[in-house]
């Protein structure tokens, strides 16, 4: 029988859900609850690794080795050749703005 | 024209092409007329399905004819001006709909994307395009990426397994595979994040190879693990993938984790054998660790005898071509690849996929609503699909402040000692020096559609055995290794040093040198019978 404590709570997880900005139904819910705590099982099988306290982590890709270096580049300013196109894009476009619902306020007191 | 050009590789079709004793336009008009015959619809948003889908392949999402004309005829004209035509001139080629291609739809299979026009090419589609390759289309995957079946595509119906259309392609280069397998163009560009080119390449019995780390540009490519995705090249021989590698690795000033390193010449050396190479078998390879089902135990199988003979064969036809083999090789860490990628990879696709909020380009919900909230929530909710939701919401708890310790930074660490198995195989000073890795690519052969999809886990160990070359950033390749009982491809895997993408391919070569005139590699995919 899984720890309760072991389990992701409706209160975390309703608070992602809130976090990632989803509108969710209901079913989608309860699958996507299911199979994170599933997940989470898999992921535990880490804990029973031993770790060297000074093990350093690993966030990147491979080494460029001795005849290899990263294709960095001079931060130099290029002209964007096609702006229209790439605005075009947005689902609404009113004289070059982009247009959004209003910005949620909170009145200061 | 007695000879069917769709079945012809890369390297035919182009020394045809340049020598003119084929146009580009007709290779093009073989293709077109052979992916009518075997695809069937392309995949669509919200399609319903009908029992006629279960008849064709479904490579495709879009089908960019007018645009492969045009490429078709420049090469033509350049040829009959004498000019440089470059490596792939009228190579029929595809492309995993996670590229951006300019002025085409880019949908990464999800309805959030399922209206974006990309306004600029991918690096490594334009160095196809700009070496005289003929893009088809863009074909279809799981949604941004995440699946090992191609099944959570947002556009239906999804690929299917040439050789077995009751079966998955694999994923999520499923539609690449699956093109490919069906002779719908001789190369095809994917990529590769857990094994997502050589799980499906294994399960159509196609060649896929996943690069290292930084030796293809990921320019254009939209982003699921940035310090896991590679692109990678799909060919249905050896020498094919070489050939396309060749045309789409090196530096590049649009990603700065490209290394600015010399590409050899990958083809040079290719048939030069592995006379004195060592080359290593790993009893981490030969089992599988997983999650059971029923009990929720972890339990550990041997592979189907099946899978491990191919392996074992190869390795002695290596051994019997001048190979030393090097047994017992220990990868201890192999087994976590699988947690490892449940940790990492979500973590970055959570934060990659943040960006789509229907503010600047793709979908925004059509409902009305009262503020910007509102609208991040409907668009997101509506245009993701579960498995992109998932793992958004899974990368979001484990990197949380008060979990970040316990499950992102641990998962970091046991990425180092990933890394370290593959470092210690392959240290030219070291106890193993091995030239590469002989493994099995995957635990199974292709499963029937419907059987894995919709549980993330057991879809995810799917990858066990490719996902620890992504953690580690290593060079990877599955190649065609004959038939299961059943009829189905099996695929065996050579993983190999950093950048040493010619060792692994001439290893590659030398197998299937040494298996040319056996009798299962004159079996071709059952939808081709007929054709």
């Amino acid at each position: 029988m899984k720890n309760k404590d072991d389990l992701i709570s409706q209160d975390v997880f309703d608070h992602l859900v809130d976090l990632a900005a989803f509108k969710l139904a209901d079913d989608e819910k309860d699958y996507l609850h299911e199979q994170m705590n599933h997940q989470l099982d898999a992921i535990r099988e880490l804990e029973a690794i031993p770790l060297p306290e000074e093990l350093p982590v690993t966030t990147h890709g491979v080494e460029y080795g001795k005849d290899g270096k990263p294709a960095l580049r001079k931060d130099e300013w290029t002209a964007c050749e096609n702006t229209k196109e790439i605005l075009n894009q947005a689902p609404d476009l009113e004289d070059n703005y982009i247009v959004v619902p209003d910005i949620p306020t909170t009145e200061l007191e | 024209m007695m000879t069917d050009l769709t079945a012809l590789s890369a390297l035919e079709l182009a020394e045809l092409v340049r020598t003119r004793q084929v146009s580009a336009e007709e290779v093009l008009d073989a293709n077109l007329a052979g992916i009518e015959k075997v695809d069937g619809r392309p995949g669509t948003l919200g399609a319903d399905l009908s029992p006629e889908d279960a008849n064709g392949v479904h490579a495709f999402i879009t089908h960019t004819n007018d645009t492969a004309r045009r490429q078709a005829r420049d090469v033509d004209a350049k040829i009959a001006k004498g000019e440089d035509v470059g490596l792939l001139p009228g190579v029929p080629f595809t492309v995993k709909d996670i590229f951006c291609v300019r002025g085409t739809p880019s949908t990464a299979a999800s309805r959030i994307l399922a209206n974006f026009v990309a306004p600029y090419t991918a690096t490594p589609v334009a160095r196809m395009n700009a070496a005289g390759g003929v893009m088809l289309g863009k074909v279809n995957l799981d949604e941004f990426t995440f699946g090992s079946s191609s099944e959570s595509s947002a556009f239906q119906p999804s690929p299917r397994n040439p050789w077995d259309l009751s079966r998955v392609p694999g994923g999520s280069s499923g539609g690449n595979v699956a093109a490919v397998a069906a002779e719908e163009g001789a190369l095809s560009l994917g990529t590769d994040t857990a094994g997502s080119i050589r799980q499906p390449a294994a399960f159509c019995g196609v060649v896929g190879m996943k690069p290292t780390y930084g030796r293809v540009s990921r320019y254009g490519l939209i982003a699921f693990g940035s310090s896991l995705d590679c692109p990678g090249p799909i060919a249905r021989n050896v020498k094919d993938a070489a050939l396309m590698l060749q045309v789409i690795a090196g530096a590049d000033k649009a990603d700065a984790t490209t290394a600015v390193k010399p590409v050899p010449d990958y083809l040079q050396d290719i048939e030069k054998g592995v006379r004195g190479m060592r080359i290593g078998l790993s009893p981490d390879y030969f089992r599988i660790t997983f999650p059971d089902p029923e009990s929720g135990e972890y339990v550990e199988q041997p592979l189907p005898q099946e899978i491990s003979d191919a392996v074992y064969k190869a390795a002695e036809l290596y051994k019997a071509m001048g190979a030393e083999i090097i047994e017992d090789v220990p990868m201890p860490n192999t087994r976590f690849g699988i947690p490892v990628y449940f940790v990492i990879s979500r973590v970055e696709a959570a934060s990659n996929l943040h960006r789509f909020d229907g503010v600047k380009y793709g979908y925004r919900t059509k409902e009305a609503v009262r503020d910007l909230t509102e609208m991040y929530r409907r668009s997101r909710g509506e245009g993701f699909g579960l498995q992109p939701k998932l793992r958004i919401l899974m990368g979001m708890y484990v990197s949380a402040a008060q979990y970040s310790e316990q499950y992102y930074q641990r998962a970091l660490k046991v990425r180092t000692l990933i890394r370290r198995d593959f470092e210690q195989a392959f240290d030219p000073n070291g106890k193993y020096k091995l030239d590469a890795l002989l493994t099995p690519t995957t635990p199974t052969p292709a499963f029937e559609m419907a059987a894995v999809y919709g549980d993330s886990v057991m879809m995810q160990y799917a990858d066990q055995l490719t996902v620890p070359a992504n953690h580690a950033g290593v060079p990877g390749i599955s190649i065609p290794a004959g038939f299961s009982e059943g009829g189905l491809p099996i695929g065996i895997q050579l993983l190999g040093a950093d950048f040493n993408e010619a060792t692994l391919l001439r290893i590659a070569r030398s197998y299937e040198m040494a298996t040319e005139q056996e009798d299962w590699r004159k079996k071709k995919p059952a939808i081709l019978e007929g054709k």
